[in-house]
């Protein structure tokens, strides 16, 4: 049996919890103010992908190791949508989000029958399928990837070239988002996941048939995934192969592990702290040495070992480390 | 399409089908033994190619010697992390065994990136072994020939010392039920080090043979082990044969690719575990649970 953190509270919309809301909503708000806009548009793609990660691994247990096929692939069609459709930004955007989730659809019918290691397996193996696709088809143009991507305008209104005009609508997409992802976890539905990922041979005979709702958790995950890869290609511009990468998939993972699986912030903060870690290590000089003795090893060294810290050391992540503390000291 | 490119390809497509098999074996030995998969079984693979390069050109220790050197230098390596890193997880969900392997191959490939940059490095094919034989219908090279011979005789001794003598025996054991065996007085942690060490070295003594092949890089098995886990995957876990079998024919398949539709040959195998995963789920050797 899989078990796995249930740091999942039941939701009780007491007082202190709407408190949280209004902070975290501020915060949203307020942040291109002190931080730099296109950053923290890049964050807030990647914290809505590692939610929908979340969303598959926290609730029911399934680690998937090809998420960035969705994410990849969306962005590369969102991109396509835009640049050689000439497509608005909303139908680009939809596009992208529509083909995660026939792809989500394609990949789970396969996957979900096998559980555990296997499933993290055949999801890596499916979406290198996806990445060496992305090499040879005509119209993601191999390594060059899709640049110069238009974004265009909100509901044809608003340019989206204006750098907060870009952020609020990445800003209002995430929050779509993440709500839908929360009210989802929280729902019968949510719960039923729990139910399967606690104690899979109890849902089955209780009727449920399992691998249907595992299915869709898997595409509606993906579905998100894809929504944050189309948002992430189109406000910057870009989809690129790293997008499709192994890589990619491994540090989705740990921004999620890293931030807290299965708790609701948890991914975002992961999402927070790994972005601000590679965006600090790239906009280093090239011949940068520690203390003027040693050059830092690539960004990969360091993923790795923080993977290894976080596994080792504080496996509940930032935020789960600090919720269990919380209900520690309250005596829960 | 000539004959002698035909067999060629499919000559290459043996070579990787070898490299396939000893990784295989070495995920399902350690899988057997830690339910640990591996994933850092790419990163001791390229390990293998390094330290080869490493004896050849800052010891001046051969190819042969580097044979026999390189697979125990790579097994202790993996012991050690056995040591000091996989033994606090036993007890956890499987997941953080992956993923703590996963961690463990990008901090190992990262290393070796920040020292010795990303271009391959060429390691000369010993003289013994240089030159090859016509055969008529193609010339064989005699250091492709030897490994794919060399790497065979591996895989097939260590499926005997599996299967058919004592310590094997108590390796199975151990796979099947550690607590019980270790009633019988087996010291099963001292195993698991050694069996996660052989799983390693077995990959470190691919990393040999492939070393005068294909150009010793940093980043030499990251795609590798991502083919290999879709082999395993196609195998079914379980059956050491199964997996020897499955590689060196998807190996073969791949090479086929090559001469009839090259730009579908990186993804055939992927699109053949595509097909296994619906027809038969559970592989072509597993058994389903």
């Amino acid at each position: 049996m899989t078990h796995l953190p249930d740091t999942v509270t039941t939701p009780t919309t007491s007082n202190h919890t709407l408190i949280w809301y209004g902070l975290g909503l501020i915060a949203l708000l307020a942040a291109p103010f002190l931080f730099y806009p296109v950053f923290l548009v890049k964050l807030l793609c990647f914290a809505l992908f590692a939610c929908a990660f979340n969303l598959l691994l926290g609730s029911c247990g399934l680690l998937s190791f090809g998420h960035a096929a969705f994410f990849g692939a969306a962005g590369y069609v969102a991109g396509h949508a835009a640049k050689e459709w000439g497509l608005p930004f909303e139908l680009a955007i939809l596009c992208g989000t529509a083909s995660a989730a026939v792809l989500g659809f394609l990949f789970g019918y396969v996957s979900v029958r096998r559980s555990g290691l296997q499933f993290a397996m055949i999801t890596l193996a499916l979406a290198q399928l996806i990445y060496f696709l992305a090499w040879q088809l005509p119209f993601t143009h191999a390594e060059d990837g899709l640049s110069a991507i238009p974004r265009g305008k909100v509901l044809g209104l608003f340019d989206l070239d204006n750098i907060m005009v870009l952020y609020y609508t990445t800003a209002a997409i995430f929050l779509f988002g993440f709500i839908a992802m929360h009210r989802m976890t929280n729902s019968t539905f949510g719960q039923l996941l729990r139910a399967i990922r606690d104690n899979e041979p109890r849902a089955i005979s209780l009727g449920y048939e399992v691998n249907r709702y595992k299915l869709m958790a898997f595409v509606l995950s993906a579905t998100f995934a894809g929504l944050a890869g189309s948002t992430k290609a189109i406000a910057l511009k870009i989809a690129a192969l790293t997008d499709v990468h192994w890589a990619t998939s491994g540090s989705v993972i740990l921004m999620t592990l890293l931030g807290g699986l299965g708790t609701l912030l948890g991914p975002v903060v992961g999402a927070g702290v790994v972005q601000a870690i590679e965006d600090h290590l790239s906009s280093l000089p090239a011949d940068f040495a520690v203390f003027g003795l040693f050059r830092l090893p690539p960004i990969t060294a360091i993923i790795g070992a923080i993977f290894i810290i976080c596994i080792l050391l504080f496996r509940r992540g930032i935020v789960g480390e600090i919720q269990h503390w919380l209900d520690r000291r309250s005596g829960k | 399409m000539s004959m002698q490119a035909l067999f060629g390809q499919l000559l290459v497509g043996l070579i990787n089908g070898s490299f396939y098999a000893m990784l295989s074996l070495g995920l399902a030995i350690i899988f057997g033994l830690l339910g640990i998969v591996n994933i850092a079984q790419g990163a001791f693979y390229m390990l293998g190619g390094f330290v080869t390069w490493m004896l050849l050109n800052y010891a001046g220790i051969g190819y042969f010697w580097s044979l026999l050197l390189v697979p125990i230098i790579v097994g202790l390596i993996g012991a050690a992390i056995e040591k000091t890193l996989l033994k606090r997880i036993y007890n956890l969900d499987h997941m953080y065994g992956l993923l703590l392997t996963f961690g463990i191959m990008m901090f190992i490939q990262g290393m070796f990136v920040h020292f010795f940059a990303t271009a391959g490095r060429p390691y000369t094919v010993p003289s013994a072994l240089t030159g090859g034989y016509n055969l008529g219908f193609m010339f064989l090279p005699k250091y492709r020939g030897w490994v794919v011979l060399a790497s065979l005789v591996l895989c097939l001794v260590t499926w005997y010392a599996i299967e058919k003598t004592s310590i094997g025996r108590t390796l199975r054991a151990a796979t099947e039920n550690p607590t019980l065996t270790r009633a019988f007085g087996v010291n099963v942690p001292a195993l698991m080090t050694i069996g996660f060490g052989i799983g390693v070295a077995l990959a470190g003594a691919a990393g040999v043979l492939a070393a005068p092949i294909y150009p010793v890089s940093p980043l030499m098995g990251a795609e590798l082990i991502i083919t290999v886990f879709a082999v395993v995957v196609v195998g079914g876990m379980g059956s050491i044969m199964g997996a020897i079998v499955t590689s060196l024919m998807l190996g073969l398949l791949e090479g086929l690719t090559k001469v009839v539709y090259p730009q579908g040959s990186n993804m055939v195998i992927f699109v053949i575990m595509l097909i296994v995963l619906l027809v038969r789920p559970a592989g072509l050797f597993g058994r389903e649970r």
